[in-house]
C-alpha cells in the first residue's frame, strides 16, 4: 500500500516543471467530464426547486388542511411521496452522480470514457423522473415507501443507472493511478450498490410481512450505500483539498470504508422493531445499527482531526464550510441512528416526526450540504468561469444551515413529546395532534428558509452556466483571504499578482 | 485491475448477504403461513377500496400494525385487543404496514369504529366529526348535488350543519368513497385461541 496520496499537495511532485504538467492533465481530465457533470447537476438541481415547493405544499397542509382538497393531485397522500421521490432519485442521486463523475475522473486522472452514455444516461433519468413524479401525483403511485413511483419510471431509471455504471468502469479501465484513493472506493461500491438495490426490489416476489421487510431493508440502504458513499467520498476528497493537508490516517479510511460496507446494510429492518415481522429480523438489524458506530467514529476521526487547528478556514471557503458542516452531520445523524435502533427508543420515537428529523438530518444536513459543498467547487472547473455572488452563497449557505438546523430540533422534541404521549393511553389522541401542532408551524417556516436558499443557489448555477456578469478574478471567497491562508507549502506555482486561470483550477481553495 | 475487483467483490459480496438474509428469508420462512381467523381474501370492492387507500397515501399518517402487549401502549388505547400477526396479511399484495402515526393506527378500525355515516362525514370532512384534525379533506371522493336529483340506489351522507352544502344540495358518496368504506371494514384483528 504506498503512502502517498494522490490528492494531497505534499505528495505532488516538487518543482514548478511536474506542476505545470499536472495543472495541464487536470484541466484536460476536467474539460472531459464538462458536460455530464453540467447535465446531471443542473437537472438535480431542478428537481430540487420541484421536490422543495412539493414538501412545502404537503407541510402548510398540516396548518391548512382545507387548503387545496378538491385537487386529487395535490392531496397530503399524493404531494408527500412525489416529495420524497423527486428529492431521493432526482435531486441527490442526480447530484451524487455529477459530482461522483468528476471525482471519478479527477481521481483516476484519466479523461471520462463513455460521455455519451453519459448524455443519454441524463434524458432517460429526467424521463423516468417526470413519469414518475406525475404518476405519482395523478394516482399512480405503488404506496411502497421510497420507491412510490410507478415501474415506468423505473424502466428509464434503471438503464440510465447501467449506463452511469458503463461509463466509471471504461474510465477505470483507462486509470493512470496505482493507488486508488478511497473516495474511489465508495464511489465504486456506490455504483454497484445503488443498481443492485433498485434492481432487487424491484423484483416482483414480494408481499405481505416478506415485503416490509424487504422494503425497509432496500429504503435504509438506499441511504447508506447510495447516498451515504457519494457524500462521503466528497468528503474525503474537498476537506484534504481545500485545507492542504492529507487525510489524517490513510489506514483508517479502509476500516471506515470495510465496516460500512459489512455493516450498513444490515440495519435497515430496525424500522420492523414491535411490529408483525419476525423479530429475528429486528434483533439482527438492531445489533448491525449498533455495530455501524465502527465505521462512524472511524470517518468522525479522519474528517475532523483533518479540519482540527484549521478552523479559520471555514471563514472563506464555501464548499469547506458546507461540506464540513455536512461531514459533522454525518456523524451526529450516524450516531443517532445507532442508538436510535435500541427497542426502549424505538419505542418512544417510532411513528412520530422524530422520525422525519432524523431523515432530513441524514439526506439534508449531511447529503445535501456536502453536495452544495462539491458544486461549489466543482462548477468554477468545468465552466471555466466563477461564481458571481460570495453574499448570495453566504445567504444560501445560512438558509439551508439554520433552516434545516431548526427543522430538525422543531421535529426532534415534537416527535419525542408526540412519542410519550401516544404512550400514556390517558391521553386523547386529538390531545396528541393539538400539541403537535406548533411544530409543524416550525417545520414550515424553516422548510419555506430552506427552499429560499434553493432558489438562490439555482439562481447562482444559471447565473455561472450562462457565464453570466463580469468574470470575477480568481475565486470566490466570502471575505477577501488573508496571505497565507490557502497558501500551500513551496512551489506551487503561485503568483498573487497574476492570478489566472490555473490560478483558479489549481487553488486548493475554491 | 486487482485491487479494484478486490473492492468490487468485497462490495458485491457484502450486499448480497444481507439481500439473502433479510429480503429472500423471510419470504421462505413466511411462505407457507395460515391466515389468521377473519382474515379473508379482498372481493372486487374492497379491493377497489384498497386501491383507493395506496393511491391517496393514508399510509403517510396512518399504521396498520398493533403493537404487541407490553411494547408501546397500542392495546390500552383501545386500537386493537391482541398484537398485529404476520398472518394477518397474507392478502396484502402491497403492504400498508407504514412507519408514521399521524393519525391512529387502523389496523383494527373496523371493531372501533364500524358507523358508514361516520367514515363517510370523516372523509368529505374530517373536521365534521373529529374537531381539531389535521387530515385532508376528500372532497373529490363525494359528488355534490341537489336533493332532487339523487338516485334511490345512490347514498347520501349525513355532514354536520357547520361542514354541510349549502341550499338543498346534498353529499353523495361515489363508488369510490363506499369502496375505501367497504376496505376499512375488512380491517379487523380477530381474538386467537391460545394468544
Amino acid at each position: 500500500m504506498p503512502d502517498s496520496d494522490d490528492v494531497t499537495p505534499q505528495s505532488r511532485p516538487e518543482g514548478a516543471s511536474p506542476e505545470a504538467l499536472e495543472a495541464n492533465w487536470r484541466r484536460i481530465v476536467d474539460r472531459s467530464t464538462r458536460w455530464p457533470v453540467i447535465a446531471f447537476i443542473a437537472s438535480a438541481t431542478a428537481w430540487l426547486l420541484i421536490g422543495s415547493l412539493l414538501a412545502l405544499i404537503a407541510s402548510f397542509k398540516f396548518q391548512f388542511p382545507d387548503w387545496w382538497t378538491q385537487q386529487a393531485w395535490l392531496t397530503f397522500g399524493r404531494v408527500r411521496p412525489a416529495h420524497l421521490n423527486t428529492v431521493i432519485y432526482g435531486w441527490i442521486s442526480m447530484a451524487g452522480v455529477g459530482i461522483g463523475t468528476w471525482l471519478w475522473a479527477r481521481l483516476l486522472k484519466t479523461e471520462l470514457r463513455g460521455g455519451l452514455l453519459m448524455m443519454i444516461s441524463v434524458v432517460l433519468w429526467n424521463i423516468g423522473m417526470v413519469i414518475g413524479t406525475i404518476g405519482i401525483l395523478a394516482g399512480y403511485s405503488r404506496a411502497i415507501e421510497w420507491v412510490e413511483m410507478p415501474y415506468a419510471a423505473f424502466a428509464f431509471i434503471v438503464p440510465a443507472m447501467a449506463m452511469v455504471v458503463a461509463s466509471f468502469l471504461l474510465t477505470l479501465q483507462k486509470r493512470r493511478v496505482e493507488h486508488l484513493f478511497i473516495s474511489v472506493w465508495y464511489l465504486g461500491a456506490m455504483i454497484l450498490w445503488g443498481p443492485f438495490l433498485v434492481i432487487a426490489f424491484l423484483l416482483p416476489i414480494y408481499s405481505g410481512i416478506p415485503e416490509a421487510t424487504a422494503n425497509w431493508w432496500y429504503a435504509h440502504n438506499i441511504l447508506g450505500l447510495w447516498i451515504t458513499p457519494a457524500g462521503l467520498a466528497a468528503a474525503y476528497y474537498f476537506i484534504p483539498k481545500v485545507i492542504g493537508r492529507p487525510v489524517y490516517s490513510y489506514h483508517l479510511s479502509y476500516l471506515g470504508f470495510w465496516t460500512l460496507a459489512l455493516f450498513y446494510n444490515w440495519a435497515g429492518v430496525h424500522h420492523l422493531v414491535g411490529g408483525p415481522a419476525p423479530q429475528w429480523l429486528a434483533t439482527v438489524s438492531i445489533v448491525f445499527s449498533a455495530m455501524m458506530i465502527i465505521p462512524v467514529i472511524v470517518v468522525a476521526v479522519n474528517h475532523h482531526l483533518t479540519v482540527v487547528g484549521h478552523f479559520e478556514k471555514l471563514k472563506y471557503s464555501p464548499t469547506l464550510r458546507f461540506v464540513v458542516f455536512g461531514a459533522m452531520s454525518y456523524t451526529v445523524v450516524s450516531l443517532q441512528g445507532s442508538l436510535q435502533s435500541f427497542r426502549s427508543w424505538q419505542e418512544v420515537t417510532h411513528f412520530t416526526h422524530y422520525t422525519i428529523a432524523h431523515s432530513h438530518l441524514g439526506v439534508y444536513a449531511f447529503a445535501t450540504m456536502i453536495a452544495f459543498g462539491a458544486i461549489y467547487y466543482i462548477m468554477p472547473r468545468v465552466t471555466n468561469w466563477e461564481w458571481e455572488s460570495p453574499r448570495l452563497i453566504s445567504l444560501h449557505f445560512w438558509t439551508t444551515g439554520l433552516g434545516v438546523g431548526a427543522y430538525f430540533t422543531a421535529l426532534t422534541i415534537g416527535g419525542v413529546i408526540q412519542g410519550l404521549q401516544m404512550l400514556d393511553p390517558d391521553v386523547a389522541f386529538l390531545t396528541i395532534v393539538e400539541d403537535t401542532k406548533p411544530w409543524l408551524v416550525v417545520r414550515s417556516v424553516s422548510g419555506t428558509l430552506m427552499t429560499i436558499g434553493h432558489f438562490v443557489f439555482a439562481y447562482l448555477l444559471v447565473r455561472i452556466l450562462t457565464k453570466s456578469g463580469t468574470r470575477p478574478e480568481g475565486p470566490t471567497y466570502f471575505h477577501p483571504v488573508p496571505a497565507g491562508v490557502f497558501d500551500r507549502s513551496t512551489g506551487d506555482g503561485h503568483s498573487s499578482d497574476r492570478p489566472s486561470v490555473e490560478d483558479i483550477e489549481e487553488h486548493p481553495g475554491l | 485491475m486487482t485491487r479494484s475487483l478486490l473492492i468490487f467483490m468485497g462490495a458485491f459480496a457484502a450486499i448480497s448477504m444481507s439481500f439473502t438474509a433479510l429480503a429472500l428469508l423471510p419470504s421462505l420462512q413466511l411462505s407457507t403461513i395460515e391466515p389468521t381467523p377473519g382474515t379473508d381474501d379482498y372481493t372486487y370492492e374492497e379491493q377497489l377500496g384498497r386501491d383507493v387507500y395506496l393511491r391517496e397515501g393514508c399510509i403517510y399518517c396512518h399504521t396498520q400494525q398493533v403493537r404487541p402487549q407490553g411494547f408501546g401502549a397500542d392495546i390500552q388505547r383501545g386500537w386493537g385487543d391482541r398484537g398485529s400477526r404476520p398472518g394477518d396479511y397474507v392478502y396484502d399484495e402491497t403492504h400498508q404496514l407504514g412507519t408514521m402515526r399521524t393519525g391512529p393506527d387502523l389496523h383494527d378500525i373496523a371493531s372501533r369504529q364500524p358507523s358508514r355515516d361516520w367514515h363517510l362525514a370523516h372523509l368529505y370532512q374530517p373536521r365534521s366529526v373529529s374537531p381539531g384534525s389535521v387530515m385532508p379533506a376528500y372532497p373529490y371522493l363525494f359528488e355534490v348535488k341537489p336533493e332532487s336529483r339523487v338516485r334511490p340506489s345512490e347514498v347520501t351522507v349525513p355532514i354536520s350543519p357547520q361542514y354541510a352544502p349549502p341550499g338543498d344540495s346534498v353529499v353523495v358518496a361515489t363508488e369510490e368513497a363506499l369502496a375505501l368504506y367497504e376496505y376499512l371494514m375488512t380491517l379487523k384483528l380477530e381474538e386467537m385461541s391460545g394468544s
